[in-house]
């Protein structure tokens, strides 16, 4: 499988990648929490950019637009129907649907369309800032910072992260292999069962191997890890400060009520000079690290 | 004080009653490169294990006797510490690599014994430049080569400075240039900074110029111990399946001491004066370099192939991968029924790409795939065939009998032995009620001992020799040159050469015999039998007959 089509960690030369994982994680994680506290349509569109931005400037876009064409369908759809179906508020009704037992009387409102919609964004928003994240923080340096904080807990989620691809890999040969079959090998749910199987029985002996290593490697021992003491690179500085900056706004903007949306029982919105401001503000800062390209390559 | 010892060690997994080691006594001095010689199941890496604690510690187990690795006592000190003392490399390189980056595996080791930040990032770096691998620092491992990866679980295990090393096939899983680089710079790593080896080969010509002492095992008991040429004198007598195929040619043309390797006995046969040294054109074939020009020596091929249609015939094969490299670029391949071939190249080259082609488990971004009947595919983990816990589940007696595996029905696939893995696979491919017309394998021989090797090659031809065509990937010369009687040789995607395997392998430097390196290709002789009655018609001042396929 090629790189650009993995959602994974790859080392790359750009700003994000060069900031250290803690703050890359962190830049990531706020982008996804300020989806979370604001409720406006112009702020999330706002974050919307910003996250796909930032995946460009990270060089991991295509792997970024990839996921989000693929799971902004299912996402919208998902929340827009669920919403549609369950929400009583909305006044503006286009189509009634009659009784649906459990559901009762369901009658579709323009109000629950409009909310769906911008609890899908929303979603968006937080889906793509965790996907930067497993993109552009070293799981290696996260892995090591949190062993400090659980030693045996990060044993098991190393294991995990290793044996994820390596058992992927696993499945997809043993599926190679049935197809050498001259039957073509156990096909349909009875084929997947048996490969899933014989994945498992495999990954025993896979497991023991790589146990083996880190028993080798000193994993046992669980001797306090003494971290690397380096400077904050420019890169740190940058995305931290971004960071903050991201956060102070998204919560002025919510705590001042500098636009309002209220989608039920009819939708209004006001959107002011100020919420553009701030929406505005909210890209730039978001993305000025990326600006910096010194010191990306490593 | 002895870096490694072992005093009347015997050992039993668990649930098995037979030893896999008995009663094994030695010691590894510091500084000395050992090999460890040994048939597959003789219990070269259960002794490996051992010395690494993981044995009793990791695996469980009837222990008796003492190991003492840098002084500890592995009854007491775990794989952990003993870690310390010697680093390991196993034979997959893929179970070896845990961490992300390169950096972050080579700092795990050390990280884990609470080494500072400064002694961590200085080791990592020493490690990485002393092996050459400085520029895969920031590399995800997820994206090295094979060659690489193992050359990172090499630094791995380094990196904690260990004062022995111990390694089990490390050469295995590579590529002939991958497999010698990294012998050599076991070799310097050894020289340089005095740290004793233990390394687990079983492809001999490869190492034991490099090594002072060579370990041989059978049945888990310790049966000769002496250096290298002390090994081959022993093993032309009592084990020939472990003698070189330099020693092999030097015992069968009655030349005395066994070489150890290729520079030896060059000098060897310079001093008997029976190595020509002026290039003669009718002692060296050309290597045929185009596919399309290819000559046919052997006048039968060429008959048959006016006449019949080719068994397996590529046509200007492009895989190109979206997004990704081009794998193979226009290849063009005709193979007959009953031709023996062998793919060759580096990891990378195309080999695998071709096969699964060959096979229609992949479609060509350009060009075609015909072949007259079923190809039949064994890959190279014949473990990924099982699915049943029974063998005769798998397939049907008449099928186990045809593989010599009658009676192993009630076995489970994964207890069988390598040898016989690869032959119930085969079985599986083989069967269906449709013959196969072309039999496929990729990298068939990897971690076989030779004796296994030879009866693989035998059962191949004798495939051959019933009507099918036979195309295998593979790495090991020698196997080649056993098995085939044509060799196509790739690289990046492309056949550099294409002709009868006496051409193809006699020509070459690293895609060649060690036979045919030791005589330089003279005569087209690839075999230790051929070179023996070259020597032998050299010395009796007589004409040697070249092997077919050679033009004289």
């Amino acid at each position: 499988m090629s790189r650009a089509s993995r959602i994974a960690f790859f080392p790359r030369a750009s700003p994000l990648h060069a900031a250290r994982a803690s703050i890359a994680a962190a830049y990531g994680c706020v982008l996804a929490l300020a989806a979370l506290i604001t409720p406006d349509p112009v702020l999330l569109g706002a974050l919307l950019v910003s996250v796909l931005a930032a995946a460009f400037g990270a060089g991991v876009g295509r792997e970024i637009s990839r996921a989000a064409r693929t799971a902004a369908l299912p996402i919208i759809l998902l929340t827009v129907l669920v919403n549609v179906l369950v929400s009583r508020e909305g006044l503006t009704v286009f189509a009634r649907l009659g009784d649906w037992g459990v559901l009762g009387q369901v009658n579709l409102t323009v109000e629950a369309v409009v909310f769906g919609l911008v609890l899908a964004l929303r979603l968006m928003v937080v889906t793509l800032s965790c996907l930067l994240v497993v993109c552009a923080a070293n799981p290696d340096e996260l892995l090591l910072a949190f062993r400090r904080i659980s030693p045996r807990s990060a044993l098991t989620a190393t294991l995990t992260t290793r044996l994820i691809p390596v058992l992927g890999a696993d499945a997809r040969r043993l599926a190679e292999a049935q197809r050498c079959r001259p039957d073509g090998g156990a096909r349909g749910a009875r084929g997947r069962m048996a490969i899933l199987k014989a994945t498992v029985a495999g990954a025993l002996d896979r497991s023991l191997d790589v146990a083996a290593v880190l028993e080798m490697r000193g994993y046992g021992t669980a001797r306090p890890a003494r971290g690397s003491r380096a400077p904050l690179s420019r890169h740190d500085v940058a995305f931290a400060s971004s960071s903050v900056a991201v956060l102070l706004i998204t919560v002025y903007a919510s705590v001042a009520g500098l636009g309002s949306f209220s989608p039920y029982p009819l939708v209004s919105m006001s959107v002011t000079p100020a919420l553009l401001v701030a929406a505005a503000l909210l890209v730039l800062v978001a993305l000025a690290p990326f600006c910096d390209r010194k010191g990306i390559e490593r | 004080m002895s870096v490694l010892r072992f005093d009347h060690v015997s050992y039993a997994y668990p649930a098995v009653q037979r030893d896999a080691i008995s009663d094994v006594s030695l010691a590894i001095e510091p500084g000395e490169f050992c090999v460890v010689a040994g048939l597959s199941g003789s219990g070269k890496s259960t002794l490996l294990r051992a010395a690494a604690g993981l044995v009793p510690h990791f695996h469980g187990g009837r222990f008796a006797g003492t190991v003492t690795v840098g002084g500890l006592d592995t009854r007491e000190h775990g794989p952990a510490e003993a870690g310390e003392v010697a680093g390991t490399v196993l034979q997959d390189p893929e179970t070896q690599v845990i961490m992300t980056t390169v950096r972050a595996e080579l700092s795990l080791a050390l990280e884990n014994r609470g080494q500072a930040g400064a002694s961590v990032a200085r080791a990592v770096e020493e490690t990485s430049l002393s092996l050459g691998i400085a520029h895969l620092l920031d590399r995800a491992t997820a994206e090295l080569s094979g060659g690489e990866l193992q050359r990172v679980a090499l630094a791995s295990a380094l990196v904690c400075r260990p004062s022995l090393v111990l390694l089990d096939e490390p050469t295995s899983q590579l590529d002939p240039v991958a497999g010698d680089e990294l012998i050599w710079q076991l070799r310097r790593l050894n020289q340089e900074s005095d740290t004793a080896v233990l390394l687990i080969e079983h492809r001999l010509e490869r190492c034991l110029a490099a090594a002072d002492r060579v370990i041989a095992l059978s049945e888990g008991r310790v049966v000769c111990d002496r250096d290298p040429r002390g090994f081959l004198e022993w093993a032309a007598e009592s084990a020939p399946g472990l003698a070189t195929p330099g020693a092999r040619m030097f015992a069968r043309a009655g030349l005395r001491p066994p070489p150890t390797g290729v520079k030896q006995a060059r000098a060897a046969l310079r001093g008997a004066g029976l190595l020509h040294e002026t290039r003669d054109p009718a002692e060296n074939p050309p290597v045929v370099a185009d596919t399309r020009s290819r000559p046919r020596p052997l006048a039968a091929m060429r008959r048959r192939s006016r006449v019949q249609q080719p068994a397996l015939a590529l046509k200007g094969v492009w895989h190109e991968i979206t997004r990704g490299p081009t794998v193979l670029r226009s290849v063009d391949l005709s193979i007959q029924a009953g031709e023996r071939v062998v793919l060759m190249g580096r990891n990378g080259a195309g080999k695998s790409t071709l096969l699964r082609h060959a096979a229609g488990l992949l479609q060509p971004t350009r060009g075609s795939v015909q072949s007259s009947g079923r190809v039949a595919l064994l890959l190279q983990n014949p473990g990924d065939y099982f699915l049943h816990e029974r063998a005769d589940q798998e397939v049907s007696e008449d099928a186990l009998r045809m593989v010599g595996l009658a009676g192993l029905g009630a076995r489970n696939p994964r207890d069988l032995s390598g040898g016989q893995r690869q032959r119930l696979a085969l079985a599986i491919v083989l069967g269906g009620s449709e013959p196969a017309s072309v039999l496929a394998l990729d990298e068939p021989t990897r971690g076989m001992d030779t004796a296994s090797k030879r009866r693989l090659a035998r059962w191949l031809r004798a495939r051959a020799g019933e009507g099918a065509a036979v195309v295998l990937a593979t790495h090991d010369a020698e196997f080649a040159a056993e098995f085939a009687d044509r060799a196509v040789l790739l690289a990046d995607g492309r056949v550099i050469a294409d002709g009868p395997i006496e051409q193809v392998l006699a020509g070459g430097r690293y895609f060649a015999t060690e036979t045919a390196r030791i005589l330089d290709g003279a005569r087209g002789v690839l075999r230790p039998e051929q070179g023996a009655d070259l020597l032998l018609a050299r010395s009796a001042g007589e004409q040697y007959a070249a092997p077919q396929g050679v033009r004289s």
